[in-house]
């Protein structure tokens, strides 16, 4: 089974995306905040990665950064999960390696669709 | 609502825009409707039926007729049409008409833009390969107030993260306050018109492709059959057809057959199609 890694300050979040992806044939690991998520990857790296931005103690832009420094680092397919909805941040993410991105508020149609186009699963139909 | 009132609309609806209304649909009218009965001065649906009765206003009828349309959609709606556009139909028509360098599109029923637009995008990306083609995309709907809103092209943070990659979103919208707007370059590239697919539309000239997706699910077997022969007038020997997902041919339209092992994508039977058997590579992208 494919591992994903949730990674959101927000209990709340965390739980949505858990069962929103769950539902989509992964088994989840969550962290919350961007030092726990590379403790995580230390271990055992996920295949993907659902990522917030603003987090206490470690920034998901600075998690990614430092993953992609990674041994196994260029794995794990990364989509942003963030409030931070223009232009500048997504350039940002997108330079730094990650897949995709999604603008909060998000539903299950978004995060399958995202996760379809990046190649995590197969798309609905066809 | 009563019988008598709810056979009034199914008739009118079946009538003018092909739209099949089933009793179990019947709470639409109330939803829908009502805001049309305030903006014609009724105060009820009901005193707006009565009126209906009458000789009524065309332009009121349109507004009904507009109001009862169901104009869900997205940006590359299953994903699976597009992958079959580009590893089968564009290399098909790269080949078949390098000699005019033409190729025509036709999206019928286009609701709010997402898929004439998502053909634009995928042509632009492919730009280097048809450097010097002359291509038209016409996109149509029978609702005007849907066409203005294709116009526009301005989607919501929702509509654009259905379907669209983000790589797409960068690289061809722009901001605009809480709203995403498509850049000029594939604006252009659309023209819209209206057109309703049950009158007259031998007008829009032939096609080379034609995206007839998820409206015939609203009609009646004898309107689809219909449809899809006067679709079928429409287009060049070689030409492709793609349906949504719920929708087929078979049964309905003995003037085109499927295309083998593509599902959703359907050619004329008369055609002497040379790409019957497409490479065993191109179903096997994105
Ligand atoms: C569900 S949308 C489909 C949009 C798009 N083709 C897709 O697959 O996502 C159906 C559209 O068909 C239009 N429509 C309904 N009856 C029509 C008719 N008789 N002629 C042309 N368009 C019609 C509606 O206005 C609506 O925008």
């Amino acid at each position: 089974m494919k591992t994903c890694l949730v990674v959101d300050d927000s209990r709340v979040v965390r739980k949505v995306a858990r069962r929103i992806i769950e539902d989509l044939g992964f088994s989840c690991i969550e962290a919350e905040d961007g030092q726990k998520a590379y403790d995580v990857c230390s271990k055992k790296m996920p295949d993907a990665i659902l990522l917030d931005w603003n987090m206490p103690v470690m920034s998901g832009i600075e998690f990614l950064d430092k993953l992609r420094k990674m041994g196994e680092g260029g794995h794990p397919k990364v989509v942003f999960c963030t409030t931070e909805n223009d232009m500048d941040h997504i350039q940002r993410a997108m330079n730094a390696g990650a897949n995709e991105y999604i603008m909060k508020p998000f539903d299950s149609d978004i995060v399958e669709s995202k996760f379809a186009q990046i190649g995590l699963i197969e798309t609905k139909t066809g | 609502m009563n019988i008598g009132d709810f056979d009034l609309y199914k008739n009118m609806l079946k009538t003018k825009s092909g739209l099949t209304l089933t009793p179990d649909k019947a709470y639409l009218l109330d939803s829908r409707l009502t805001p049309i009965a305030k903006k014609w001065g009724f105060p009820s649906l009901d005193a707006m039926s009565v009126s209906l009765r009458g000789k009524p206003d065309s332009n009121m009828v349109r507004d009904i007729v507009e109001a009862m349309t169901t104009n869900e959609t997205s940006f590359f709606r299953d994903g699976k049409p597009f992958d079959l556009f580009k590893s089968v139909v564009l290399p098909h028509m790269l080949k078949e008409r390098s000699k005019t360098k033409s190729l025509k599109i036709w999206c019928a029923a286009c609701s709010s833009g997402q898929e004439p637009y998502s053909l634009s995008m995928v042509l632009k990306e492919n730009a280097p390969m048809m450097q010097g083609w002359n291509i038209q995309i016409t996109a149509t709907d029978i609702s005007n107030a849907i066409l203005e809103n294709a116009k526009r092209a301005e989607y919501s943070q929702f509509e654009v993260q259905r379907g669209l990659p983000i790589q797409m979103l960068m690289r061809f919208f722009d901001q605009v306050n809480e709203s995403w707007r498509l850049k000029e370059e594939i604006r252009k590239m659309v023209r819209f018109e209206h057109c309703n697919l049950l009158e007259d539309i031998s007008k829009l000239g032939r096609f080379d492709v034609v995206f007839c997706r998820n409206v015939l699910i609203y009609f009646d077997e004898a309107t689809k059959k219909t449809v899809l022969g006067k679709i079928a007038k429409q287009m060049e020997k070689d030409s492709f057809l793609f349906l949504g997902g719920a929708e087929t041919v078979l049964g309905i339209a003995e003037e085109f057959k499927p295309m083998e092992g593509q599902r959703g994508l359907y050619i004329l039977k008369d055609s002497a199609h040379s790409m019957q058997k497409p490479p065993a590579s191109a179903a096997a992208t994105r």
